[in-house]
């Protein structure tokens, strides 16, 4: 029998002891004057950790009362007519709100041609030639320095076949290769885990474009047929243009937000 | 080759009608006599006044060259009887739409439900804002908004006489308008608990004046109504679960389809069930009877004829349904989630004709041409198959939506049929060629609802976007 059932065990001949119940009243008064010394004492990481945890408790606690009370309440019957109407032969289906049609195809194909676009992070910090690439020495005597390694991450396309080592002046470490991005739509607010096509604009200049470098505010193109979008003219849209919104070398994975 | 001989050889053939009744005995004819050579010969030996037009198929393939030919390509025998079956067209011919023309906006909400009115002179539709909207078509203005409504407006119907429009909501309340102030006329009628899936009149040849429809619900209940008496008459339980589609079929009985994987066949006097049609293994999303378009036009055909008397409307509508219906009973074909259509005859037997596979997703929506000849399903797998009316046989596939397609429609001649689809676009396509007519983009997203007018002048389309098109 495990240690902690003989107490039950005794409960359950004997019953409690005389004193049980006081003991435990006082022991939950005290509780809040305890916790208060501690939250006052407290410092530090410990800190931080109980007013977080505290935080959350109380949250809830104002929540649970809140439904509560709205269960109690009488309210008026709302009169408005809701969003969303869909026909009787699709009220019973799940619907998914990923149709939404692309109206700006042409606004988009203007951009291109401008190779301007309206982005959300519309500047960004600049990147030094010696932050991205590391002098890689080689030769017998490691005395050649004309070798480098990309330190970003990078998108190499599904065809791209390695130089022979003795002429290959950029090493893009596969390690740091990419080939999907966590995508956002800004309209229906949700994320897809999207395919990267290519590369179209790395602002830190062309060279890093045409190497597919991916710092932040690069602009990738994603493949978004999974997400069912099309044009007015009704054929479905497949490659899209995404901005990234965080730095991919520090977090292992590409964020990005779709431009629409 | 010997040319001219093949063209002296003569072919003995069979010319019968769909039905299979012989016209006249087996005779030779010669192998350069073509379609038209055969109308000829048809109209001649039914003694018709007129010259009508005639297509003629073999083995269930449309004959489009001359006999010889025909022989010579597909390996027929010259010895044995060739059956040539001869279907009736229409006499009138609906000219393809092109173009779009006119983009009304009005509506404040998602257009859930278009539908022209018999003789094809108005246009209602019922939107996500709760209102019923009537369009004047000759200036392609809106005509009246008809509020009322606490919910969104799911579905309307108009009456076969064209007197009365009703429409149901997502609350299960159904209101009837006065088409010339767009006032509801009377309260709403209340018995439906859940949102209404379907309305259908009672067909004019029946009963003239129109005075009763049957409602169906989410509820799993349906009910007669009278307009007249402005009270439920007679209610239809025993679905167990939602009530998907409801139709008023010629031969006074109602046919209801259910979530519940049944149809049901209701005696319409008294609402006694008559049969359980049992056999898909899913819900029953949409049926459609081989009479439909003459029961929705009732007394109105091509020529824009009016009539004055409700008498008159009756016995021309009776005439109309007649000739529609000929010899044969009433089809009713439904489409289901089980991905399959099946083709019943449920005044003969309780069993399907025939079970119509080869859909690979959800079948929507299905409608029978407004001759009874073609069976049209349109199905989330993005294509919209057709089938022959009277065998079942798959004839051809139409693939070109890039979205599950939601609604088809067929133009009155039976030639052209319209489908729309989620990917915002709705399609015309070919019946005789099998293929894309016409590809009419410019709705800005999903499309719900298409209706052709049965005169064939226009097309009207609602969806997502909020704006009503007209297409000519």
């Amino acid at each position: 029998m495990p240690q902690g059932d003989y107490i039950e065990l005794h409960r359950k001949r004997n019953g409690y002891r005389h004193d049980h119940f006081e003991r435990k009243r006082k022991k939950e008064a005290r509780e809040v004057h305890k916790r208060s010394a501690f939250a006052q004492k407290a410092l530090g990481i410990k800190g931080k950790m109980f007013a977080k945890k505290r935080y959350a408790e109380k949250a809830l606690m104002k929540k649970t009362l809140a439904e509560h009370e709205e269960s109690s309440n009488r309210r008026k019957v709302d009169d408005e007519v809701h969003d969303g109407a869909v026909p009787a032969y699709l009220l019973d289906r799940e619907t998914t709100t990923r149709a939404k049609v692309l109206s700006n195809t042409i606004k988009q194909k203007r951009k291109e041609k401008a190779g301007k676009w309206e982005v959300p992070l519309p500047k960004v910090r600049p990147v030094a030639e010696d932050e991205m690439f590391r002098v890689i020495r080689t030769g017998k005597r490691k005395s050649k320095q004309w070798k480098r390694m990309i330190t970003k991450v990078t998108f190499v396309g599904p065809s791209f076949t390695r130089k022979p080592p003795k002429y290959e002046r950029f090493i893009r470490p596969s390690g740091l290769r990419f080939t999907k991005a966590h995508v956002t739509h800004p309209e229906l607010k949700c994320t897809f885990n999207l395919e990267i096509i290519g590369i179209k604009k790395n602002p830190n200049g062309p060279m890093y474009t045409s190497l597919g470098v991916i710092t932040k505010g690069t602009i990738i193109e994603v493949n978004v047929s999974e997400l069912g979008l099309v044009t007015p003219a009704g054929k479905v849209v497949w490659g899209k243009y995404a901005q990234v919104t965080n730095n991919p070398e520090n977090d292992g994975c590409i964020n990005a937000v779709l431009l629409v | 080759m010997d040319v001219e001989g093949m063209n002296n050889t003569n072919v003995m053939c069979l010319l019968t009608d769909p039905e299979g009744t012989q016209l006249g005995a087996p005779m030779y004819l010669p192998q350069n006599a073509g379609p038209r050579q055969l109308q000829e010969i048809v109209n001649k030996l039914l003694n018709n006044e007129e010259k009508f037009p005639y297509s003629f198929y073999i083995s269930d393939q449309e004959l489009v060259v001359q006999l010889g030919s025909y022989l010579e390509k597909n390996k027929v025998s010259v010895e044995k009887v060739l059956r040539i079956v001869y279907q009736p067209r229409a006499v009138f011919r609906i000219r393809p739409i092109s173009r779009c023309s006119a983009t009304i906006d009005g509506h404040k909400s998602v257009i859930v439900t278009v539908a022209f009115s018999p003789d094809g002179r108005q246009l209602a539709s019922g939107s996500g804002d709760a209102t019923v909207r009537l369009w004047d078509l000759n200036t392609q203005t809106p005509l009246h908004t008809c509020t009322g409504h606490k919910s969104w407006v799911l579905c309307i119907a108009w009456s076969p006489d064209g007197k009365h429009l009703v429409s149901g909501s997502r609350a299960g309340d159904l209101l009837s308008w006065d088409q010339k102030t767009g006032k509801a006329s009377g309260n709403p009628l209340i018995r439906h608990n859940n949102w209404v899936t379907a309305i259908s009149w009672e067909p004019v040849h029946l009963k003239s004046p129109c005075c009763r429809f049957v409602s169906s619900s989410k509820d799993g209940n349906a009910h007669i109504w009278d307009i007249s008496l402005r009270r439920c008459i007679i209610s239809l339980t025993g679905h167990k679960s939602s009530v998907t589609c409801v139709k008023w079929g010629g031969d006074g009985m109602i046919y209801s389809s259910s979530q519940d994987c049944t149809i049901k066949v209701w005696e319409s006097l008294e609402g006694k069930l008559i049969r359980e049609l049992k056999g898909h293994g899913h819900w029953v999303n949409s049926i459609a009877l081989s009479t439909d378009y003459v029961l929705r036009t009732g007394a109105f055909d091509h020529t824009g004829k009016q009539y004055s008397s409700p008498e008159e409307m009756k016995e021309a509508a009776l005439k109309r349904y007649n000739k529609i219906r000929g010899n044969a009973p009433e089809r009713l074909v439904s489409g289901s989630d089980d991905f399959t259509v099946f083709l019943w005859e449920p005044t003969i037997s309780k069993h399907p004709k025939l079970r119509l596979t080869g859909h690979q997703q959800l079948v929507n929506h299905v409608s029978f041409s407004p001759d009874g000849q073609w069976i049209a399903s349109a199905s989330f797998d993005r294509s919209v198959r057709l089938w022959n009316g009277a065998t079942g046989k798959f004839v051809a596939t139409f693939r070109g939506h890039v979205g599950p397609v939601y609604q088809t429609c067929w133009s009155a001649d039976s030639r052209l049929l319209l489908s729309g689809s989620k990917d915002s676009t709705v399609k015309v396509w070919d019946i005789q060629k099998h293929k894309l007519k016409q590809d009419l983009p410019g709705h800005a997203d999903e499309v719900f609802a298409v209706d052709w007018s049965p005169d064939g002048e226009k097309v009207a389309s609602g969806g997502r976007d909020r704006v009503l098109k007209l297409w000519m």
